[in-house]
């Protein structure tokens, strides 16, 4: 709906925002062109580290410790942030600009009531502030009632949590409203309701939103314009329309490729390399290393914003050629496996919970080897436990549980060597997962030492481990803070890999990392699986990655598998209502035509590693 | 907050020594670690070299009168036997150096063993240790090691005994904090998927994880021993005449303080700067390990 029309006054505005860190002076943010107008959504995407979290935060006119604004402006509905008295920026806060942050849990204060909460920002008395807290709840569509105002955010479900931080941040009818990532923690079907909300309440109230998200496929559905940001400016922005259909720069246009497919009718396609540290910034376009259009005067100097389009910029020297062929790995097809064959895990009947409360109720599952079953299901579903009850993690559980035949202890303490060597676990977050006193080789060696005891050919191990993870023979003498997260989730595979598994049990692994890394090691598993014949239990709750893994879903609600096939079949024809309500709260991505020819699919670029 | 997570990782950057190792350098950096480290140092070199340097025997040699003022037998006077004082200062701080030194890791060791294990293993066994640590707590450090030295007679293994074990429950509590949101990070369970023994998680995933805060808690423990033991031998339950003794020559000649001042100046003097010396080491040091055992990452 950007009608773009100069005579409207623009809500935001930031002209030749510069922020630096101290005391390194590394410029965090820089160049940075915005214009927000009222009731206009903005969508910022970015990787991590390019400086879009603290570009919301400059907005609010705070800086994170160790950084500063060293130059350019930033004013909000015609009032000028920088130099402000620290009285005025108070004010300002809340009122005229309001944040939404990423974890509500966090943002809401758990010793206040909600209704004590929402009138805190209201001026007037308590009897106005309090009509008016009724009327933005109804606005959220949650109730209004005293005993809803009565109750503790640890009483409210994440998503009602989250729509009470928006309606805390439409009270005072900001002109400006930054969101930090407010969707990235919730399922997808909450999701959809707070970007209704988002949407309705910036529609209502005219209000300008600046919208911060890694997730492409949310921005392309909410925003009105898109912002991509790379190592700390903008490199293209424009109408969603117009950078959906017409991606300019490369940059955006890998991002588009990275975004797996709801349909699985292309392949999802990592960008290799990371984003620059503010601190190794390239001379020249900061893009140009992991360029494939790149050339020597690219590297050389740095691109300045050539109109494209209407309100479309891009900083690109090469934004009139055509995209080049990305290379991609084709979509293994699965062999129909002979019918004999036996289960390498087999689950019947299992229950689990947790001390009184049961999280899991019979649950019968059979993985054949060579296999990838996605296990699909929203937080609470009980995907988790079940795969911990595989690993040995969770120990309060009945029902049977066997791995090639042989039934499993509940405590991977009573599992043979062998078993333990047979089944490796991967977590979620690979900045949780990797003790930060371990050097990477001491990680990889960990398990292969737990279960065949001191091996004479240890660097052997830790340099097939890591050439299988893709990760360079160098990285063995790192410590995990001196990787990237993505780094990390390799080396957690490595170990993994290290003792030679036959069960790959993965939890999650993608959700704490960025789309172009996630399509990344997506491939390295698949490639992994297709060339070591590892059966692989690949816990979601994204239905787009289960398309382009797995070959056999199953979906859980509420401790159930409510639905279980192969996962063309599933998604073609949905059978349980919660499985197509699933589908239906997931956006659907599609790529502009500009990206979708023939051309793509060749391979004649250097194969894709991180480099 | 993956943004900043990154970027600060990043910023940390390749080639960074490990974190261990850096923070007794970063702990430097700030102007206090180095001057308590030099004072601390400056004692603890003198307890240690003195006995060497010591130009009369403290215990043997009588060179004046009893309580003889600053230049008469040596150049800070005569005890109450008319020994050098300077002798029996530089022989006498050896002795208190090693036992808090040795008291100080026994109730550290012990304390992050129990603290570690309360943490880990949870359940009954976390309230049984850290209830009995409450009785414990419950009587002043002192008060239990006057009872057993003056039952069981000053010996010095119970004197070290005492005061590590009087340190322990107070370590183990505060270890035990920091031990609990190290078990819950994915990297112990991790651990524990492969089958990797209980005592070597403890020993090899936890505790590294926090030894920033043993760092500190033996710095802090290490000032407190010094004080106990020091006491203790002031009220004769340590070293026994005739030895040279910090803590005994306060008490042998505070009666002619007026008379002759240094002979219990002097070792008032080095107690007092070696445990404000410690202190400030600890200070830098908690400085320091802020945000680096959970930290890294946060």
């Amino acid at each position: 709906m950007s009608t773009g029309t100069s005579t409207t006054t623009p809500a935001l505005v930031v002209d030749n925002l510069k922020i630096t860190g101290i005391p390194s002076m590394a410029a965090i943010i820089e160049e940075l062109f915005l214009e927000v107008l009222p009731g206009e959504i903005l969508g910022v995407v970015g990787e991590s580290g390019s400086g879009k979290t603290t570009l919301g935060l400059a907005l609010l006119n705070y800086c994170k410790a160790g950084t500063r604004v060293s130059g350019g402006s930033v004013s909000v509905a015609g009032q000028e942030l920088a130099g402000l008295h620290w009285r005025a920026v108070r004010e300002l806060r809340g009122q005229t600009v309001a944040y939404i942050p990423q974890s509500p849990a966090s943002a809401l204060n758990p010793a206040l009531r909600i209704g004590t909460q929402l009138k805190e920002c209201l001026p007037g008395t308590s009897g106005e502030a309090l009509l008016r807290v009724r009327e933005v709840l109804r606005e959220v569509a949650l109730p209004d009632d005293d005993a809803f105002l009565a109750r503790f955010p640890h009483q409210l479900s994440g998503g009602q949590q989250q729509r009470v931080a928006i309606a805390m941040a439409f009270t005072t009818r900001p002109a400006l409203i930054v969101m930090d990532e407010p969707t990235t923690g919730l399922d997808v079907s909450t999701q959809e309701h707070v970007l209704a909300t988002v949407r309705s309440m910036c529609k209502t109230y005219d209000c300008a939103a600046v919208y911060i998200s890694h997730d492409m496929a949310v921005v392309a559905e909410l925003a009105d314009r898109i912002a991509v940001m790379y190592s700390g400016r903008i490199v293209e922005i424009g109408s969603t329309a117009q950078v959906l259909a017409n991606p300019s720069h490369p940059y955006t246009g890998r991002l588009l490729l990275a975004v797996p497919d709801l349909d699985a009718k292309r392949p999802m396609i990592g960008i290799p390399g990371h984003a620059p540290s503010p601190l190794a910034r390239p001379q020249g376009c900061a893009f140009a290393p992991r360029c494939l259009l790149a050339d020597d005067f690219c590297r050389a100097c740095s691109p300045g914003s050539t109109d494209v389009g209407p309100r479309h910029t891009v900083r690109c020297f090469k934004a009139d050629l055509p995209f080049p062929a990305v290379p991609s790995r084709a979509v293994t097809a699965h062999t129909t496996r002979p019918v004999e064959e036996k289960p390498v895990i087999h689950i019947g009947g299992l229950k689990a919970g947790y001390g009184t409360n049961t999280v899991l109720e019979g649950i019968s599952l059979d993985v054949y080897p060579g296999d990838c079953v996605a296990l699909l299901g929203e937080s609470g579903s009980g995907k988790t436990t079940l795969s911990r009850c595989i690993a040995g993690l969770h120990h309060d559980f009945s029902g049977s549980l066997s791995l090639d035949g042989e039934p499993l202890a509940a405590s991977s303490f009573k599992r043979s060597k062998e078993q333990r060597r047979r089944v490796q676990y991967i977590f979620q977050n690979p900045y949780e997962s990797l003790n930060p006193r371990r050097t990477v080789e001491e990680l990889i060696l960990q398990p292969v030492t737990a279960v065949r005891g001191n091996v004479r050919n240890s660097r052997e191990i830790v340099a097939t481990a890591l050439e299988r993870a893709s990760l360079r023979p160098d990285h063995a003498g790192r410590y995990p803070d001196q990787l990237s997260g993505g780094e990390r989730q390799r080396v957690a595979i490595a170990r993994a890999l290290a003792t030679e598994p036959g069960v790959l049990i993965c939890d999650e692994i993608t959700s704490a990392l960025d789309v172009s890394v996630q399509s990344s090691l997506v491939d390295l598993l698949r490639t992994l699986q297709a060339e070591m014949g590892l059966t692989l239990l690949f816990i979601t709750h994204n239905i787009a990655l289960v398309r382009n893994i797995a070959q056999q879903v199953a979906v859980l609600e509420r401790g159930r598998i409510v639905e279980f096939g192969q996962v063309e079949d599933v998604f073609a024809n949905p059978q349980h209502n919660y499985t197509r309500s699933l589908i239906q709260a997931t956006p659907n991505f599609q790529l502009p035509v500009r990206l979708h020819r023939p051309g793509v699919q060749g391979a004649s670029v250097p194969a894709e590693g991180p480099r | 907050m993956s943004t900043t997570l990154t970027t600060h990782h990043r910023l940390a950057g390749a080639g960074r020594p490990t974190v261990k190792q850096s923070l007794f350098r970063r702990a430097l950096k700030s102007k206090r670690t180095v001057l308590g480290a030099v004072l601390s140092g400056f004692v603890l070199a003198l307890a240690f070299v003195g006995p060497y340097i010591a130009p009369h025997s403290p215990t043997d040699d009588f060179v004046a009168a009893p309580f003889s003022p600053a230049g008469i037998g040596g150049p800070f006077g005569t005890d109450n036997l008319g020994r050098d004082v300077l002798s029996r200062f530089l022989a006498g701080g050896q002795t208190l150096m090693i036992l808090s030194l040795v008291a100080t890791a026994l109730g550290v060791g012990l304390g992050a063993l129990v603290g570690v294990l309360a943490a880990y293993r949870r359940g009954w066994l976390d309230e049984a240790l850290m209830r009995t640590g409450d009785v414990a707590l419950a009587f002043p450090q002192i008060v239990l090691a006057l009872l057993f030295l003056s039952i069981m007679g000053p010996q010095l293994w119970l004197l070290v005994l005492m005061v590590g074990l009087g340190h322990l429950p107070r370590v183990a509590r505060v270890v035990r904090g920091a031990a609990l949101s190290v078990v819950e990070r994915d990297f112990i369970k991790a651990a524990e998927s492969v089958g990797i023994p209980r005592w070597r998680i403890m020993i090899g995933e936890i505790v590294p994880n926090i030894s920033s805060t043993l760092a500190v808690e033996f710095g802090l423990r290490l000032t407190y021993s010094i004080g106990l033991v020091a006491g203790l031998s002031f009220l004769g339950l340590g070293m026994q005449p005739p030895a040279a003794d910090w803590g005994l020559m306060i008490n042998e000649n505070r009666i002619a303080m007026t008379v002759s001042p240094w002979s219990v100046a002097l070792p008032v003097i080095a107690i007092a700067v070696l445990t404000v010396g410690t202190n400030l080491v600890t200070d830098g040091l908690a400085k320091a390990s802020i945000g680096s055992d959970q930290g890294i990452t946060a």
